[in-house]
């Protein structure tokens, strides 16, 4: 029964963790996707890149790059938050 | 070797390709069937969920619609890829430690009923046949430009192949099928780009000459001075609202969609499904990447050979001939100056349809005859492969939700193999007459599938994940009023073409378009089934512990 409360306790730290990880991610996706790319498009259109402005640039490419890094981000975390939580349940057992 | 030749060739060897890969991960089981045994290495499930998700559409058309959108093009640009970060995020690892086979399967268990099952159902297989009747109408189209074949000799050419290999293999056929047909895709897709890019700009590398070339630059001043939009401002084709429910609603769309979620299942283990999602957005992102300097190219290169040029000059270029012929590029010299006159207005003297954008971007760089066969292969690869994985996606819905799960609970392994089968034929069948004689309004249709996708499955697989205290009455509630929503304001929207009206029932709603309209429909169905659930009995402790299980970490052999 013991053991049971403790696995609950255990999971519930590893969830809490896990949602924080994902809103931290949504809120860049929400801001270079929804600010960057639409509702800031026009100011950030005077900003130059190269040879095309700013908004321009993260609507067309930026953006995709972005979302790549962000599910690249959650994959890893996520891996190294499997091994604590291993770790974690390890130490329970080894008492 | 001719042109055609050609062709015929190499589109004869990646079918034996196709094939032999379809014979040679023949299956016999169920679990094999919908699922590939669960045990699809996380590279090759990348390829296959790219290959899956980069239909006709992707590869033929986008950067086509790119080139005459501009700016705003960036609604098909991030809205098919960002996506993805919902899938990686807030779907995919939760549905494959669920571990069951079909989209259906999660919606009918978590909300213990089997009427959210067969809605669901429901759901799946009027997103994918909506779905499909475009991706055949790519295969018939690549056939008759490429091959001089007939349309429907084209679309049951392809409906034999895919058949085929869908039958024999199922989802594990399908699968490596498909991860050998992203190879075709991206190198058909990246040669003609390089070659478009080395010869405008002088630096091969099209995603980086996008933007340090002074190309897009000089597109926009064109445009300016033929009295169109500039390219490179926002908002010019469509309002920022606009954009903002479109993008949102093809993202949520493209997380909703039956046939991209099942993909995740078929990993062998959570964290697989993660990684797989990594390699899906690399290999859907170099094409991404290089869509919109393609269109970009494209479009300066077009302008540029035949605005204000002689008609009779420029009817005298090869490959601008060929595509006249098709009906797909066409001039009318209206004020007969003998010019073309390029123009936003009504003197405007030429018809360009955007799919000719990336077809015909061979032939424009002057490449061998060897890379145009190699697009009508890509071209076909990419229909083909999201068709397959469409079939799959439409016969477990009714073979195994409907028929195994709701009416046949006793069905042996067989029995459920052989009405998958079948199903799968009738599908194909129906597919063929969708793809011979398609509706005057494909292009809706498409809309249609992403809106209800949204409006309909997405916000009830992610408030099964998140919000524990998610009931059944909810679920339905919610599920319902997204769908007749989403139905009914596409229906009175879209009401010239689908029903033929004269004019638009409604305009839009609150300046909302119907592409964009199926995010409300996802806001009510989030608001209806979050006060339902709240109004009724919470769902049953097995449920609750579901969740729970749904949501702990997966004990992964791998990590320790």
């Amino acid at each position: 029964m013991e053991q049971k409360k403790q696995l609950d306790e255990r999971q519930k730290w590893y969830w809490k963790k896990n949602i924080r990880f994902i809103l931290g991610l949504l809120v860049i996706w929400a801001v270079v996707a929804y600010g960057g790319a639409i509702l800031f498009a026009e100011p950030l259109s005077n900003i130059q890149l190269f040879g095309v402005s700013f908004a321009f640039w993260i609507a067309h490419q930026g953006a995709i790059i972005v979302f790549f890094l962000l599910i690249l981000t959650y994959a890893i975390r996520m891996d190294r938050l499997d091994r604590e939580y291993a770790k974690l349940l390890k130490a329970d057992r080894e008492g | 070797m001719s042109v055609e030749a050609i062709t015929i060739t190499l589109v004869v060897i990646t079918f034996i390709i196709y094939t032999g890969i379809g014979w040679w991960s023949r299956v016999k089981d169920t679990s094999s069937f919908y699922v590939a045994g669960q045990n699809v290495p996380t590279v090759a499930n990348g390829a296959a969920i790219a290959a899956d998700w980069m239909s006709a559409a992707s590869f033929i058309s986008m950067a086509g619609l790119v080139a005459f959108l501009g700016y705003d093009g960036t609604i098909y640009l991030m809205g098919w890829t960002g996506g993805y970060v919902l899938l990686a995020l807030l779907l995919a690892p939760y549905l494959r430690k669920f571990g069951k086979f079909t989209v259906p399967d999660f919606i009918g268990d978590r909300f213990y009923s089997s009427s959210a099952r067969a809605v669901a159902a429901i759901a799946t297989i009027f997103i994918s046949l909506t779905y499909i009747s475009g991706q055949m109408r790519g295969v018939g189209i690549v056939f008759s430009r490429y091959l001089q074949v007939d349309i429907v000799v084209g679309v049951l050419i392809g409906m034999a192949i895919v058949g085929f290999f869908a039958l024999l293999g199922g989802m594990k056929g399908v699968t490596w099928t498909q991860a050998v047909q992203y190879f075709v895709i991206i190198i058909a897709f990246l040669i003609p780009a390089f070659a478009i890019s080395a010869q405008l700009t002088g630096n091969p590398v099209p995603q980086l000459s996008f933007i340090t070339s002074d190309i897009v630059d000089r597109l926009s001043q064109i445009q300016i001075d033929l009295g169109m939009t500039e390219y490179m401002a926002p908002f010019t084709n469509l309002s920022m609202l606009n954009v903002f429910m479109m993008t949102l609603a093809l993202m949520a769309g493209t997380a909703g969609l039956p046939h991209v979620i099942v993909r995740f299942y078929t990993v062998k283990s959570v964290r697989a499904a993660r990684w797989s999602a990594v390699w899906a957005i690399i290999f859907i992102g170099l094409l991404y990447l290089t869509a919109p300097a393609v269109g970009a190219f494209a479009k300066y290169n077009l302008i540029d050979t035949i605005a204000d040029k002689p008609v009779e000059e420029v009817q005298d270029i090869e490959w601008v001939n060929k595509w006249e012929t098709t009906g797909l590029l066409q001039f009318d010299d209206k004020n007969g100056d003998g010019n073309i006159n390029y123009t936003a207005g009504d003197d405007n003297e030429v018809m360009i349809d955007g799919d000719i954008i990336v077809l015909s971007t061979p032939e424009v760089a002057n490449l061998a005859p060897f890379i145009i066969a190699l697009v009508a292969a890509g071209g076909l690869a990419a229909a083909l492969s999201t068709a397959s994985g469409l079939l799959i996606t439409m016969t477990s819905a009714v073979s195994h939700d409907i028929y195994f799960r709701i009416f046949n609970k006793t069905a042996s392994e067989s029995q459920r193999l052989r009405v998958g089968r079948i199903t799968l034929l009738i599908a194909l069948l129906v597919a063929a007459y969708v793809g011979i004689n398609p509706p005057g309004f494909a292009g809706e249709v498409v809309a249609l599938a992403f809106g209800l996708g949204a409006a309909s499955l997405f916000p009830v697989i992610l408030l099964g994940i998140f919000d524990k205290r998610m009931n059944k009455e909810g679920a339905i509630a919610g599920i319902l009023t997204g769908l007749i929503f989403t139905l009914f304001m596409i229906g009175t929207i879209l009401s010239e073409s689908i029903f033929g009206t004269e004019g638009p029932l409604i305009d839009s709603f609150f300046g909302i378009n119907a592409q964009g309209v199926g995010v409300v429909g996802m806001l009510l169905n989030f608001i209806v089934s979050f006060i339902v659930s709240r109004m009724t009995t919470e769902p049953p402790q097995e449920i609750q512990e579901l969740i729970e299980n749904v949501r702990a970490p997966e004990i992964d052999e791998d990590a320790s």
